[in-house]
């Protein structure tokens, strides 16, 4: 059996301790589980396929880099990649050096993604939470998370009091929390 | 929940990045104190991951994949040639010790080369010299007052040494052949006088036959601006003298 087919069935930890031992072969399992995922951010804060995929390659290579910057015990892979590729991504859109390291993402979710089958059912559920939610606080949450506006930003935008900003953010990350802890 | 409440807004905002200036600062210098708070912004920014996780669009092309891969490959390339460096340093030291191996042999080479020039310098030297002498003796033959002088044995028993001068004054040039000349004792050679017509005869030369007898001398040094009134020949000392030994064994006139 090839080292490709046996990485077939590891899960992310073990996925990412072969690729702290240099396995290439580890490495392109998690390509090809959490690529679409990391683009997917990407494309959705810069809106340019070019830089997305840029962001795609700085992501991963600095996983392979540095594979211990993720530590299995506090979460799953795929918001962690998330994570990060959506702070680089602002980081570009925003045309600042990169505020975070990766090795500072922290990032700890509740329901256990590991297989794609449970992340499917959780962001279903994000996503069904975010349609019922009133579109000023899915738009304030949209416009500091992907946009990258600060929310003196999204007040002067919106033409909202500074607080209320602050409290629809809060609120409305609250109730995607509620969402995934009712799974 | 054990957060701080009048930190909770600002936690949600800065797990988003939305929270700058004085704010952000305050709260990161809470958070660098509280422990439960630092908690309570782990679960913000897994409620912040949750909202990236529903993001979705085309896949990525699938080049993007061969770059990765490649890019990792040229890594780990570097990686594990790591240790090659160590060849590629002696490699170094050998390229260096083969450029002084051939710098050697350059130097060899243009030593030899430096002694061959001197040698083809020496030669051309020499002929230069030679073709001076061929110069001067045509010079002589040629010359206005180029004057024959017959030389012929004294006693008329002696078989048939002959010898021709011909001298120049102006250019200052002799040129003497002979034949027939008999052997010498050892120790002994012929010697060539120029008798002026005033004055005691000049030293012109030293020579011994070859084995036929003859004798060829050319442009032998003389002194300047001398008016030859003949050629005379004794047997001297090898070495020659200053004055001629008797008897005159040759002896001619010009004309």
């Amino acid at each position: 059996m090839s080292t490709a087919a046996k990485n077939l069935g590891l899960n992310d930890g073990a996925l990412v301790s072969a690729v702290r031992s240099g396995n290439q072969d580890a490495m392109a399992q998690l390509y090809d589980r959490y690529s679409s995922v990391v683009y997917a951010v990407a494309l959705r804060v810069l809106t340019d396929a070019a830089a997305a995929e840029d962001v795609l390659q700085e992501i991963f290579m600095q996983l392979w880099r540095n594979p211990g910057s993720f530590d299995a015990s506090r979460g799953n892979l795929a918001p962690w990649l998330a994570v990060i590729a959506r702070n680089r991504a602002v980081d570009l859109l925003r045309k600042r050096k990169p505020q975070t390291e990766i090795t500072e993402a922290v990032v700890s979710v509740e329901p256990d993604m590991a297989s794609e089958a449970d992340r499917g059912r959780t962001v279903e559920k994000v996503r069904a939470v975010l349609k019922e939610m009133p579109a000023s606080q899915r738009s304030a949450l949209e416009m500091a998370y992907f946009e990258g506006y600060s929310h003196s930003e999204i007040a002067e935008k919106t033409k909202e009091p500074l607080g209320t900003i602050k409290t629809r953010i809060r609120a409305g990350l609250m109730l995607l929390r509620k969402a995934v802890e009712a799974t | 929940m054990s957060v701080h409440e009048q930190f909770a807004e600002d936690l949600a905002l800065y797990a988003l990045g939305a929270l700058e200036g004085g704010e952000r600062a305050s709260i990161e210098k809470h958070l660098e104190e509280c422990a439960s708070c630092r908690r309570e912004l782990e679960q913000l920014s897994g409620d912040a991951a949750l909202l990236a996780l529903t993001t979705s669009g085309p896949r990525p092309p699938a080049r993007a994949k061969s770059r990765l891969m490649d890019a990792i490959a040229s890594e780990s390339k570097l990686q594990t040639a790591r240790p090659r460096l160590q060849w590629w340093t002696a490699l170094g030291w050998l390229t260096a010790a083969v450029m002084v191996v051939f710098a050697i042999g350059f130097w060899r080479q243009n030593k030899h080369l430096s002694s061959t020039v001197g040698q083809l310098s020496g030669m051309l030297e020499r002929q230069r010299a030679d073709y001076e002498k061929v110069r001067r003796v045509a010079d002589v033959l040629n010359a206005r007052d180029a004057t024959p002088y017959l030389v012929l044995p004294v006693s008329v028993k002696t078989l048939p040494p002959s010898g021709k001068a011909i001298y120049s004054r102006e250019r200052n040039g002799l040129v003497f052949v002979a034949s027939n000349l008999g052997p010498l004792p050892s120790g002994k050679a012929y010697e060539l006088w120029l008798v002026p017509k005033q004055g005691a005869p000049i030293p012109a030369g030293v020579f011994k036959p070859d084995v036929h007898g003859g004798a060829v001398m050319l442009n032998p040094p003389l002194p300047v601006g001398v008016e030859a009134k003949a050629f005379a020949i004794t047997i001297e000392p090898e070495q020659g003298s200053t004055t001629p030994t008797p008897p005159i064994i040759m002896m001619g006139a010009g004309g």
